[in-house]
This record gives structure tokens, C-alpha cells and sequence, in this order.
């Protein structure tokens, strides 16, 4: 009884992207099965986690309860869309010199919320990361390192603007 | 340049670093297990136990194996050899063969082209079941009388099945030490289990060679042990089993013996040839548990006027669920590691574990000791309060020392505890605080300590605990083999660290192999904060090995002596003039060619003779102890009973930090664990008056609440260093011992803040609530009286003085 398939087309950062998916899967389950982004990850399967967490149009989003559909016509980024051929995304190198990831699977996600966050804000203050990543459930850092990782972030983006 | 200023630039340890994967893990790059796939897998899903005790009458899986697409399904029966992580208590099966006995409990496995046929194919497995009545209060457990069915069949006849482990030792004189104190507390205390909630859920793929060789990809903390249960249960040659431990996401103690689903993936890939993948859905994670044992727990502490603890009582009911997984440890760990940071001349304990039909219990960061130390903690509390004094400077009076054996004989070398409280103290202003705060803000201490390591491996054996495998090449390369679990902690970096420190080449020359039992050394794996230690140990042995070789190659060269070449900053130096210099790789090739392609192995045992000589004394004996003290400063609003912390002042003596950064992020993430489990974390199981019995009350991340960064307290890191004689430069454990003073230091700062003792956990709303409107209706809601600036002058009452809990 194998499930049948159908094609969905996707623009996942910055490519044009089909995938042959059952018709319930999620954009997670087609990011990650169907097109062999393995970044985002899948903690929960209800929504309640965070570590699924895509953006798409700018929103930081929900993979695991956003039907594939949903996603057709929008941009979509994941973690593996943040760096550029010169380097890594300001927050992945911060996150990487401010211990902000430990065992790292929640870190994909928070990435979208911050990397959401600065560009809408580029000069968050604590209390708006706080609010921004309350989305995200970290069981390893206690969050205070990630916070500072998204302020130093954040001044090297308001740096790269001075310039 | 002079050599000593030379090395200290170039140094790594002690100063913050990169971690060598981390980058990959914020880019996405890195590979947990669920994020491997393999051409012709199956997806595979286990049928499980809707009863809390059954017995299984028969299981009809023609249907669901007729299903097309469908490759394999299997029972109890196929894998009929008994395991369990401790040795001599195994009491489950990978599928259960005749009874199942909590609602989760697996009884079959099935392996499709895909999720929704597997699922598909539960639906059609026949199970007839014999529903057996239930326990769910361990105290109904352990009074039970046979007749209804124990949970599992007594060992002995005549003994009641549902005890699976009771643990009575007695160190001094226990009762004269009660009668003699001037104040005597008693307590009743109860803590809630907890779970670990890792990010990541388990995951396991099994792949069949069809010529009797297995691999299995887990995400696990234990890959030696889940090695040899893999090898036992299946009847595999263990040299034809290989383990690969991809990163993992998160364990915390939840990953730490084998699982069914490791099994599952393992027979459904021998039955199927093909490649096996079980993912647990958050639910699965939640029923599989592991978890924090719930304790119920008695205590009597008896103190004299001058604030010097006298004798310590503690009986403890510890309920262990449906297996006895780590539990024999856990239940002399309840009482085995409570015996620092203060000296205390008698100390007995009565710890009995019971099973009920409940996920079972196990390990999780701070392994059955989180618990009393909460209990305890808070009787130093109240004992502080009764003789007048500051409850840090009751502590402090108390402080055991530095090289020194414990009532129940452990040996205690480096100790740094009062450091500890000193910096709590200071950087919390706590004496402005304490006491003095207005009605409804308050603030508490409390100190502990933990292992770092076991001297003693699960399974008795003579070989070294932990090892690793270096060579070098003519690159300037530094290739490290290492059998240690990564979860997030760190260790793949610390060797790393040590290799480079040790070698002299830059951090980015080292590569750590990692993961995989075919081709690194054996290490028992991440848990009783063992791996800093013992890794940080073997890796030192086998880099010095190495560093000697190429000193003396160099020191041939340049023709002086080998102990005046350096190894540094990527070059190997004449310390008496380090102008003199050449490149570390041609050092290396220096070395080569003087003694042949160079490797060495390194490794760490255990002293083996610290321990008390009596029965149990091994456990809990470790090679070294950390300290920790932590103050909270709490807001208690007492119309609703809601408690916001607002900080957390946390000192840890780690003996020395081989990188600051990791170690401030293992002392923040426990304090965080430890206060979500104060105030949120409750793993319960509903009783009959609350819905079905045995169904897990909150099996979701929304309901079984975890902090979000809008519930955690700011969290202030205060390292201390006590250089540890045997650690690794000096470090000993940060990972587990920082969690332990969160919930008492937030109990007894409740106290300071409305005066309403808090002695069952968690402090969620409800709860306080109802202890507020309790002291209301007493007369007792207010702030408590501040301790007299002398120790209380009364004279010797006739008889200790009892005093109930508040």
C-alpha cells in the first residue's frame, strides 16, 4: 500500500526545487525527505519545539505543521540558506564563538527566529530576542549564550551597514 | 622572546575556544541520525502496550505481515534473551514476551517501504490481552501481598516482587548523635519525577551485512554498551557488531542504555536484508522516560547550638517504574553522594526502590542525588533557622575540607566549595539580602557536590575506563581516534584542545574521528560526568607519548637537550632562546624519520582503592568531586501563588576550566534544568481519579512544560578553580554538579521571601497557593525573623528538641 506521491514545487533558498511527496506531508517532512535539507530538524512533530522552525516570506515559521502546499509560491530559507559564498551568516559564527550551540539540534531553528528577528530589527534589545526566540525550546544552553550570540551578531550586521 | 611569555600566548587551555564542530552545527551541516538515509531503507514502528499490566494471551501477526509493502514484522519471541543496563538486574525485553507492564510497553515491530504503511500495519496486529490489576503508588507497591500479581516475579519466594532494590547503610553513631543534638529537624519531602526532553527524539538504523555482521547508528550516550546488549541479545559475535553514534541532540541521561527501537532496527534489518530506520515520535520519548525517579523522603537532622550538624536520618521510597533499568545505582546514589560538602559525623540512610506500572525511571544529569539534596538542603535551612545563624555561614562551619574521607569513607582531594559560597555570597549582595528584602522577595542558598566519574564501570572489568589513539603525519596533522560520546558537552573539542596544546600545532591541524566502535578505543560513555576526567587523562597520556618523540628528534638535531625543545603555537622552540625555532611539521618529520610513523595510544583508569570496604561502597566512589553553590533571588506573589525567579548567582568549582566558554554553558544549562524542575517539570502519570490510569499526563512539549527564554532567570556563571591533583590540568566535572542546588536554593529563598516552606516539588502555582493560604489560616505568612548576629546562646535543652516540618 505504498502512498502515493505527487510533485510539489518549492523555492528553497533561492533555487527552484521539486519533490515527489505524499499529499500530507509537511514542508519539514518535504525539506528534509524530499529534498535532502537535513538542517532543520524535527523535535516534536506538533508545532511545540521550534527546532523545525524555517522562514518563509520573512516569518519565521513552523516546518512540522505547514502542509508543503502552503509553501508553493513563497521564498522559503533554511539554515542551509543563511551563509553566503563568502562565509557563514554573522549569527552561525557567533553562535559557534559564544557556545550558543551545545548538542546544536535546536540551533537551525533559532537561527531563522534571530535571522527573522535582525531583519526586521536590526538592533534588538534583550527583552525583544527573549520574545523572539520563546518559539524555540533550547534544553542545553539555558539561553544566555544565545542571547549573547544574537547581540554580537547584531552589531557586526550594524557594522557591515556603517561601512 | 622568554619561553614563559611564548607559551602563555600560544596556550589553549584555560582560554575560550571554538568548539571543532561547531560551526557545522550552526550551518546546518551537521549529521544526526534521523538526517541519514540509505538506499532501500524500510521505515519501522513498534505496536505498543495499550494496558498498564497484562498479560499477553496471544499475538495474531498474519494480517499486518500479508500487507504489501510490508517486509517484516516481528514479536517478543524473536528476541527472547532477558537485558537491562546494570548486569546483574535484568528484567526486560527489547518486545515484551508474556506480559506488558506499563501502557507504552512494546510487543511488536513491523518494517515497511514507508511511515504510513507501517503504521498501517500496527493497525492490523492481533494482540489479546489479560488485563492484571495495576500499581501506580509505590507506597501500594512496596505494602503488597501477593495477592494480586507482582509486577515481576519475587527472586526470592516469599518476598514481595515489587521491590527491586533497598539499600540500609549506617556510618557512625546515628541515633546517640540525634539524642545529643540541641536541635533536631525532622521533614517529610516529595519530589516529582522529571524527564530529560532532549531536543532530538531517539532514532536507530539498523544494516545487515547477510554474512553476520550488524551495524547499528544510534543516538545514544553509551555506544560500548549498546555494543555488547546488541551482541548478547541477538547472539552476534560482538567483533562482527559495529556501533556508529552520529551527533546527538540532546540527553541529558534519557540515551543512556539500549532502547527498544535499537533492537527493533537491528532484528527488522537481519529478518528484512535491508536497512531499518525507527524514529520515536514525542510521545514514544516521553513513555520510553528513564527519567528522574520520583522520591518520597523522610529526613532527621540533628545540629548542635554552635551550628555543627550532628547526625543525618534519611529513609527514601524511590519509585522506579516498570524496569529496573539504572535503579540498583540510583537507589545507593539516594543516599551514597550525600555526604560532602559537610562534615557530619553519623549518617544513615534507608532507601528501598519499588517497580509500578509506570515508564520506568532511570538516570537523568544529577543521577539520584538531585533529589535528597534538595531535601537536605532545605533541612540545612531549617536548621540555620533554629540555631540563629546566616545559612551560609551555617554551611561554612560545616565545610568538610579539602583531602579527606567522608563519613561513608569516599575520598575527597581538591575542594573549593567555600570559594564557592564566598562568591555567591559576594556577587548576589546576599547580606544587604537576605532576611531583609520586603514581604514577597526573598533569596536562598544552597551548596552540593557531584562525581566526576565512577570509578567503577558498569560491567567489572580491569581495562582502563577510557582511551584514545593519536598519530601525527607529516602534514603537521594531528589525527585523534576517540570512543567518547559527544552529546553536546564538548569532549570531541577537549581532545582536540589537549592535542594541540600538548603537540604545539594550531586547533584547525586536528581531526577527531569519532563515534564508531570498529575504530576507536573503547570509552564507557557520557554519563556521571565522567568524560573530562578520564578522556582529558588518556588523551594527555597518549599526546605526551608523542610530544617526547619529537622533542627528542628535535633536541637530536639541534643538539641539546629534549627537555629544552618546546612545542607551541606551530613550532617547536629552544626555550632558553625561542628565536631558535622550526615549523611543527618539520618537527614532526624530524620525528618520523628518527622512530618511524608515529601513533600512540592513551588511557585512564580509575584508582580502585578509595572506597569504603563495605557492601555499596564502591558506589559513589569517584576519582574526584566537584562543588557548587548557588544563591536564587525569587518574587513570590502570594494572591496567586505564582514564583518568578529572577536570578541565579551559580559558583561551581570545575578544578580547573579547559575552556571557560563550555564550562559556563554546562553551569547556565543546569541551573536552568534545575530550575525548570523547581518551578514547571512534572512527568506524572494519571491515576484512576484523574482519567485512564497509566496514560502519561502530559506526553507533548506544550503540556509537559520546559522554560522558554521567557520563563528562564537571568543566570550569572562563577567559576572556581580548585586544580585538582589527578584531574586533567586540574579539571574535574561541570556538567551535572551545577544542576543540584537550583531547586533547594529557590525553596529556601520562598522561605526568606513570605515564610512558607516549600517541601514538595514543583513550586508551580497551585502548589504554592495552597501552602500560602495554609500559613494564612496559621498566622505564619510573613517574613521570617533574621537569624541573631551571635549563635544562639539557650542553654542545653534536657532532650532534642523536635521540630515538625513547617
Amino acid at each position: 500500500m505504498e502512498t502515493t506521491r505527487e510533485i510539489v514545487r518549492l523555492r528553497v533558498n533561492g533555487d527552484l526545487r521539486e519533490a515527489g511527496i505524499p499529499p500530507h506531508f509537511t514542508l519539514l517532512e518535504t525539506l528534509r525527505y524530499g529534498l535532502g535539507l537535513t538542517g532543520s530538524k524535527q523535535g516534536c512533530d506538533k508545532g511545540d519545539c521550534g527546532a523545525c522552525t524555517v522562514i518563509v516570506d520573512g516569518q519565521p515559521t513552523l516546518a512540522c505543521i505547514t502542509p508543503a502546499w502552503e509553501a508553493e509560491g513563497r521564498e522559503v530559507v533554511t539554515v542551509e540558506g543563511l551563509a553566503t559564498p563568502d562565509g557563514p551568516h554573522p549569527l552561525q559564527d557567533e553562535f559557534d564563538l559564544n557556545g550558543a550551540a551545545q548538542c546544536g539540534f535546536c540551533t537551525p531553528g533559532i537561527l531563522c527566529s534571530a535571522a527573522a528577528l535582525l531583519e526586521r530589527d536590526p538592533e534588538p534589545d534583550r527583552e525583544a530576542i527573549r520574545e523572539a526566540l520563546s518559539g524555540n525550546l533550547c534544553r542545553c544552553t539555558g539561553y544566555a549564550k544565545i542571547y549573547d550570540a544574537v547581540e554580537a551578531a547584531a552589531r557586526r550586521l550594524q557594522a557591515q551597514v556603517g561601512t | 622572546m622568554k619561553s614563559d611569555k611564548y607559551l602563555n600566548d600560544t596556550r589553549l587551555i584555560g582560554k575560550p575556544q571554538r568548539k571543532i564542530e561547531g560551526l557545522a552545527k550552526s550551518t546546518g551541516r551537521s549529521v544526526y541520525t534521523d538526517d541519514l538515509t540509505f538506499p532501500g531503507m524500510l521505515h519501522g514502528k513498534i505496536l505498543r502496550s495499550p494496558h498498564a499490566h497484562a498479560r499477553i494471551v496471544s499475538i495474531d501477526t498474519s494480517r499486518a505481515a500479508a500487507l504489501e509493502a510490508v517486509h517484516g514484522v516481528i514479536t517478543g519471541g524473536d528476541m527472547p534473551v532477558t537485558d537491562g543496563i546494570v548486569p546483574c538486574t535484568p528484567d526486560e525485553n527489547p518486545l515484551c514476551l508474556d506480559r506488558v507492564r506499563y501502557i507504552g510497553d512494546g510487543v511488536a515491530a513491523v518494517a515497511a517501504v514507508d511511515e504510513d504503511t507501517a503504521l498501517a500495519a500496527l493497525e492490523l496486529i492481533d494482540v489479546e490481552y489479560e488485563e492484571l490489576p495495576a500499581f501506580f503508588d509505590p507506597h501500594d507497591a512496596a505494602d503488597a501481598d501477593g495477592s494480586t500479581p507482582y509486577i515481576h516475579d519475587p527472586k526470592k519466594e516469599g518476598r514481595n516482587g515489587n521491590v527491586t532494590k533497598v539499600v540500609h547503610l549506617e556510618f557512625g553513631e546515628v541515633d546517640e548523635g540525634l539524642e545529643s543534638a540541641d536541635v533536631v529537624v525532622e521533614g517529610d519531602y516529595f519530589f516529582e519525577g522529571t524527564t530529560h526532553a532532549p531536543i532530538e527524539p531517539h532514532c536507530a538504523i539498523g544494516q545487515w551485512d547477510g554474512a553476520g555482521g550488524l551495524t547499528v547508528w544510534s543516538a545514544t550516550q553509551v555506544p560500548h554498551y549498546l555494543h555488547r546488549e546488541l551482541a548478547r541479545v541477538l547472539g552476534l559475535e560482538q567483533a562482527r557488531v559495529r556501533v556508529l553514534q552520529p551527533l546527538v541532540g540532546g540527553a541529558f541521561g534519557g540515551k543512556s542504555e539500549p532502547f527498544d527501537l535499537e533492537f527493533c532496527v537491528a532484528k527488522l534489518a537481519m529478518v528484512t536484508g535491508r536497512p531499518v530506520k525507527i524514529l520515536y515520535t514525542r510521545e514514544e520519548v516521553f513513555y520510553a522516560h528513564r527519567g528522574r525517579h520520583p522520591f518520597h523522603m523522610r529526613y532527621r537532622t540533628g545540629a548542635d547550638r554552635h551550628g555543627r550538624l550532628t547526625s543525618v536520618d534519611a529513609k527514601i521510597l524511590l519509585d522506579g517504574g516498570a524496569y529496573a533499568s539504572f535503579g540498583l545505582v540510583t537507589t545507593y546514589y539516594s543516599g551514597q553522594l550525600l555526604c560532602a560538602p559537610y562534615a557530619m559525623p553519623a549518617y544513615r540512610f534507608d532507601s528501598t526502590r519499588v517497580y509500578t506500572n509506570k515508564p520506568a525511571c532511570g538516570p537523568k544529569r544529577g543521577h539520584g542525588s538531585v533529589q535528597p539534596r534538595f531535601a537536605f538542603e532545605v533541612q540545612i535551612d531549617k536548621l540555620a533557622e533554629r540555631v540563629g545563624l546566616d545559612p551560609i555561614e551555617f554551611r561554612r562551619r560545616n565545610f568538610i575540607g579539602s583531602n579527606t574521607r567522608t563519613v561513608n569513607e569516599l575520598r575527597v582531594t581538591s575542594n573549593g566549595f567555600l570559594e564557592c559560597l564566598e562568591s555567591v555570597e559576594r556577587a548576589s549582595e546576599w547580606s544587604r539580602k537576605f532576611r531583609q528584602l520586603p514581604f514577597g522577595r526573598g533569596v536562598g542558598v544552597a551548596g552540593s557536590t557531584y562525581i566526576s566519574g565512577t570509578n567503577y564501570p558498569i560491567y567489572p572489568n580491569e581495562m582502563p575506563q577510557s582511551a584514545v589513539q593519536m598519530q601525527i603525519d607529516r602534514s603537521g596533522r594531528v589525527a585523534v581516534f576517540s570512543g567518547a560520546s559527544e552529546i553536546g558537552q564538548g569532549c570531541d573539542s577537549v581532545v582536540a584542545y589537549i592535542a594541540a596544546e600538548e603537540l604545539g600545532v594550531p586547533l584547525e591541524w586536528v581531526r577527531v574521528l569519532r563515534g564508531d566502535t570498529d575504530f576507536t578505543p573503547v570509552d564507557l560513555g557520557a554519563y556521571s560526568s565522567r568524560v573530562t576526567f578520564m578522556l582529558g587523562n588518556a588523551a594527555i597520556d597518549a599526546a605526551t607519548k608523542l610530544r617526547k618523540l619529537v622533542q627528542k628528534a628535535v633536541g637530536q638535531a639541534w643538539d641539546v637537550p629534549p627537555g629544552e625543545v618546546l612545542l607551541a603555537g606551530g613550532q617547536a622552540l629552544w626555550a632558553p632562546d625561542t628565536s631558535r625555532q622550526m615549523p611543527i611539521a618539520e618537527a614532526f618529520n624530524l620525528a618520523e624519520a628518527a622512530f618511524g610513523t608515529l601513533g600512540a595510544t592513551g588511557w585512564y583508569n580509575t584508582p580502585k582503592d578509595v572506597h569504603g570496604e563495605y557492601r555499596g561502597g564502591t558506589i559513589g566512589a569517584s576519582p574526584a568531586y566537584s562543588f557548587t553553590a548557588h544563591v536564587a533571588e525569587v518574587e513570590v506573589d502570594v494572591e496567586t501563588g505564582v514564583v518568578e525567579v529572577q536570578k541565579i548567582w551559580v559558583a561551581h568549582d570545575c578544578g580547573r576550566a579547559l575552556n571557560p566558554v563550555l564550562v559556563e554553558g554546562q553551569m547556565e544549562g543546569s541551573a536552568y534544568m534545575g530550575f525548570g524542575e523547581a518551578l514547571m517539570e512534572e512527568h506524572v502519570v494519571k491515576d484512576a481519579d484523574h482519567g485512564r490510569a497509566g496514560l502519561h499526563n502530559a506526553p507533548s512539549l506544550l503540556d509537559y512544560r520546559i522554560p522558554t527564554s521567557l520563563d528562564t532567570p537571568a543566570l550569572e556563571s562563577l567559576i572556581v578553580e580548585s586544580i585538582d591533583p589527578e584531574g586533567p590540568y586540574g579539571a574535574k566535572e561541570a556538567g551535572e554538579g551545577p544542576l543540584h542546588p537550583s531547586i533547594p536554593a529557590i525553596a529556601n529563598a520562598i522561605h526568606d521571601a513570605i515564610g512558607v516552606r516549600m517541601d514538595r516539588l514543583p513550586f508551580s502555582a497551585p502548589h504554592v497557593w495552597r501552602a500560602v493560604e495554609a500559613a494564612r489560616e496559621a498566622g505564619s505568612l510573613s517574613k521570617p525573623a533574621a537569624p541573631s548576629s551571635a549563635p544562639a546562646r539557650r542553654a542545653r535543652p534536657a532532650a532534642a528538641e523536635a521540630v515538625s516540618a513547617d
